[in-house]
């Protein structure tokens, strides 16, 4: 199973006008892959993980996904968004739908599964991240880590192969964080792939399977999570765990 | 003679006269807000000469009186076949022009009201839209307008409560609306005063139903949010 590859990524820039954001990004994440990426702010994590869906069209290089190029001309990028879940920082679930239409709308109007089935099947997953009674509930009626449980509901439900998380925890006040990790520890054990951009240096330890450390637009480190955590290698990664982790 | 007795003797002017103001209001309302959609989707597409044409559409009547806009367009387009005769009592040979006229003008403020209703939704939104797999048009239709129609709602009432009042100068064309009307009694009567007061109550009258049925529908918009 660890051979099958999900995302092939070699030698990904982008840049913001003059600002080089990306400079050279060769990666390749596979099947079962939990990989979380850390690193300093503005080190480029969050513009990555966004070129994997192509909410930012990369300047140059080359992504390949399950075998076709996504970067290639004419690539039908809303067929590969179908495929690949995205969970954002500040959740954006749909402010003008209930929360059973968060999750079923993309099911109807995307995949063309029936009201019925949609809902059974959002009803399920709702279930399954103890928010079944909020179903009729509107975004503004939740707290953020709820708000975060449903944006995870909402992605789940297109059956994604691949689930990208952006800081998926950075907006919720602490005492939610846990419920939120939680779900994704979840996810995780069931063996969907995902990628997760984070700042919770417990959770990329004990969750994820591979861990790269960014900095100024490059991989500039990766391992397992012992690898990183223990025994750093690079100067940047030591320098930067050993800020986020000692603090008092 | 007075308030009520100019009511009394002079009734049938006015309605008349607001009934051509009701109905030259309707259709601007109708063409300009449909207008308005079509220059503020031009606004906000990719198409550069589209956006080079709305912004200058835009600018253009702004920048201009209403006044001049409708005798330009009246004389403009003189050689275009209107049809003769008359719709609910309105002469359309003169009425079309000014409909046209109003309606135009109309279009540039609901273009930018509109505009900047879609641009006040939340970026991530259309992210989150378009990460489901849904194609930009999908998720205009879905979710960002629904959005944007709850904002903007409060802003185009102001719009069409403008219209009302503002196709008073169609008087100037010759058209028979609610201000001509009013001109007419006030030379009957030698009392102006008491012309004016009717005058004004009329259209206080129409602009409070408009505003009323405005915020039931507004309150209904928002009913599906909360």
């Amino acid at each position: 199973m660890k051979d099958e590859i999900m995302f092939e990524v070699k030698g990904l820039c982008k840049d913001f006008g003059e600002l080089k954001v990306l400079k050279g990004i060769n990666e390749t994440f596979y099947k079962g892959d939990v990989a979380a990426i850390i690193g300093p702010s503005g080190s480029g994590k969050s513009t990555f993980i966004r070129c994997l869906n192509l909410l930012e069209q990369p300047t140059s290089g080359q992504i390949v996904f399950e075998g076709n190029e996504i970067t290639a001309k004419g690539f039908d990028v809303n067929l590969h968004r179908q495929k690949v879940g995205m969970v954002f920082q500040q959740f954006n679930l749909f402010n003008n739908l209930s929360v059973l239409d968060n999750v079923t709308i993309s099911l109807k109007k995307v995949k063309g599964t029936s009201k019925e089935e949609a809902e059974k099947k959002a009803m399920a997953l709702l279930e399954r991240v103890g928010l079944a009674d909020k179903a009729a509930a509107y975004p503004s009626q939740l707290s953020g880590g709820q708000k975060q449980r449903i944006a995870i509901v909402r992605a789940l439900a297109m059956e994604p192969d691949v689930l990208l998380f952006d800081e998926p925890t950075s907006a919720l006040d602490p005492e939610m964080v846990g419920e939120v990790l939680q779900v994704i520890s979840d996810l995780a054990k069931d063996g969907i792939t995902m990628v997760v951009v984070t700042h919770e240096m417990g959770f990329a330890q004990k969750v994820a399977t591979r861990v790269m450390f960014m900095d100024e637009g490059v991989i500039a480190e990766e391992g397992s999570p012992a690898d990183i955590f223990e025994h750093p290698q690079n100067p940047r990664t030591k320098e930067f765990l050993s800020k986020v982790i000692n603090v008092i | 003679m007075g308030f009520f007795e100019i009511l009394a003797d002079y009734y049938q002017y006015f309605l008349q006269g607001t009934r051509t103001t009701i109905i030259v209001a309707l259709f601007t309302v109708f063409f300009g807000a449909i207008l308005g959609c079509f220059i503020a989707l031009m606004r906000l597409s990719k198409c550069k000469p589209l956006q080079w044409f709305s912004k200058l559409y835009i600018t253009v009547i702004r920048g201009t009186p209403m006044l001049v806009q409708l005798y330009i367009v009246y004389y403009q387009l003189d050689f275009l076949p209107y049809p003769s005769g008359t719709l609910f009592g309105v002469d359309m040979e003169r009425a079309i022009p000014c409909i046209i006229a109003l309606s135009i003008n109309s279009a540039a403020y609901i273009a930018e009201i509109i505009r900047a209703g879609i641009q006040a939704v939340d970026v991530g939104q259309t992210e989150a839209a378009r990460s489901c797999g849904m194609t930009s048009s999908q998720a205009m239709r879905y979710i960002i307008l629904p959005q944007a129609i709850k904002n903007i709602l409060p802003a185009i009432g102001n719009e069409f409560v403008t219209m009302v009042k503002e196709t008073s100068i169609v008087q100037y064309l010759g058209i028979a609306d609610l201000m001509y009307n009013n001109g007419i009694v006030v030379t009957a009567t030698y009392n102006p005063l008491p012309c004016y007061y009717i005058s004004a109550l009329i259209y206080l009258v129409l602009n409070v139903v408009l505003g009323k049925g405005l915020s039931i529908f507004e309150r209904r918009m928002k009913k599906s949010e909360r």
